[in-house]
């Protein structure tokens, strides 16, 4: 279903989930998660459903993940970066 | 012409959280009953609101209306059971008791004294004042600013899911075989022999009694009974964050945190008519003052806000009262529609059955307004 853009250019090294990940540059956090396989990526608050990204453009708030250690950020909002440590969050944060 | 609405013993007008709630208890005394209600396009009031059953800062100047409200607040626990089993909606009613933030020294003092001055009025009020170490043992959770100085506290207080609340009205309409019409607004009355003939968009509605409850629609159709009914406008906004872990466990005036994990922030009073937009500027200032309480929800994302018109009259008080001209015609005209919720579905329909109002209603008639009487 979904397919890498073909511009895509160079590489970096992500952590999904505590495992090392290589990503096109450039892409965003919710894309990094999916080519890690990770299959959902956070559950839901009010009912505990495994969700995942949906929309891919800053609608649905599908996507929520922990990136290095700030919790609630739209994945599919936030390009990766070299090092980056993107965390599943699970059920609602804590401030 | 045939009355394509049939006929009916009440009428009630309008459909928000006041007209639903005394339908429902009318419905649950047997009372054939439509609602006739606005379409989208109406203000609305039931469904912006914050949610509070709140009695410790009500009825100052009318102790009768402090009675009133702490009715509703323990009728409450058995009318959201009776709501559940009627519709199977839990409204998310809670009630841990509910807190006013006090900041800095002489804030403490001056709600020490709004609250010594209700307690004047009546007995009953039982609001207390309570120092930050006991507001921490209270919430053990949630690290305050270095502000507050403590809160009053009410045990009455608690909070509900406004649109479950309405949900389950309507929903309880449904289920005793009351009509909601949403495509009936009331245009005109006409008064006959044994009753009233309403006008609708809808078509024509025959009733023993009528029941004005439609927020700032009933000015022009109370006029027609005789019954001044003057109201004010004035706009709420409210800022919603996303969800958190649950931590503020009481409610307060202005923030509270709902059952799926929102802190909704609010209590802002404008009078722009029915302009019912938002404002970074109100909003900046609820959210800074919200942040002097809880300086942590700097953290959290707000992910809504909205603007809604309260229903007011010129002493914020309520207005129960039946039309000298046309006995068997009621106005229902409050804020707190929340609040009240249980004691219109009990106290209020149970008045509107029998016919007249009882003397734990007396003092709400609009009468109090008439200036030459006053004078």
């Amino acid at each position: 279903m979904f397919r890498k853009p073909p511009e895509a250019a160079g590489a970096v090294t992500v952590q999904v989930a505590g495992r090392a990940v290589k990503v096109p540059a450039g892409c965003s956090a919710a894309a990094a998660a999916m080519i890690a396989g990770l299959s959902s990526t956070r559950t839901s608050p009010v009912n505990g459903e495994p969700r995942a990204a949906y929309c891919m453009m800053g609608v649905c708030f599908e996507c929520l993940l922990v990136i290095d250690g700030e919790a609630s950020q739209q994945g599919c909002m936030v390009p990766v970066r070299e090092g980056m440590r993107i965390e599943r969050q699970e059920g609602p944060r804590t401030l | 012409m045939t009355a394509p609405l049939g006929a009916c013993d009440v009428a009630v007008v309008g459909g928000g959280v006041v007209g639903s709630a005394i339908a429902l208890g009318l419905a649950e005394r047997g009372q054939r009953v439509v609602v006739c209600d606005e379409g989208d396009r109406a203000l609305r009031a039931a469904r912006v609101n914050f949610g509070l059953v709140w009695v410790q800062s009500k009825g100052h100047g009318l102790p009768a209306y402090m009675r009133w409200t702490r009715r509703s607040a323990d009728l409450w626990p058995a009318f959201a059971e009776r709501l559940k089993a009627l519709t199977g909606v839990d409204v998310e009613y809670r009630k841990p008791g509910g807190l006013v933030y006090a900041l800095g020294e002489a804030g403490f003092e001056e709600q020490r004294q709004r609250m010594l001055a209700l307690k004047a009025q009546a007995d009953i009020y039982d609001t207390q004042m309570i120092e930050r170490a006991a507001l921490e043992r209270l919430m053990p959770d949630v690290r305050f600013g270095p502000e507050v100085t403590g809160a009053s506290y009410c045990p009455h207080d608690g909070h509900a899911n406004p649109l479950l609340v309405l949900r389950a009205l309507h929903a309880g309409l449904a289920a005793l075989g009351a009509r909601h019409r949403p495509d009936a607004p009331v245009q005109s009355m006409e008064f006959v022999a044994g009753g009233f003939r309403l006008h609708t968009a809808a078509g024509i509605l025959e009733a023993r009694r009528v029941v004005l409850a439609a927020g700032h629609g009933t000015t022009g159709l109370a006029g027609q009974l005789g019954l001044p009914a003057p109201i004010r406008a004035e706009r709420g906004q409210i800022l919603v964050t996303e969800r958190l872990r649950r931590f503020i466990t009481l409610p307060a005036s202005g923030i509270r945190q709902t059952e799926d994990g929102t802190v909704m922030i609010g209590s802002s009073k404008e009078n722009t008519g029915f302009d019912d937009r938002t404002t970074v500027a109100v909003g900046g200032r609820m959210a800074a003052r919200a942040l002097r309480i809880i300086p942590e929800l700097a953290n959290a994302r707000l992910t809504r806000t909205w603007g809604g018109i309260r229903v007011l009259t010129p002493d914020n008080h309520p207005v129960y009262a039946e039309s000298p001209r046309h006995p068997g015609a009621f106005v229902a005209i409050c804020h707190s529609g929340v609040t009240l919720a249980a004691v219109h579905a009990n106290d209020a329909a149970q008045a509107i059955v029998e016919g007249r109002l009882p003397a734990s209603m007396e003092d709400f008639h609009s009468r109090r307004f008439d200036v030459q009487k006053a004078a």
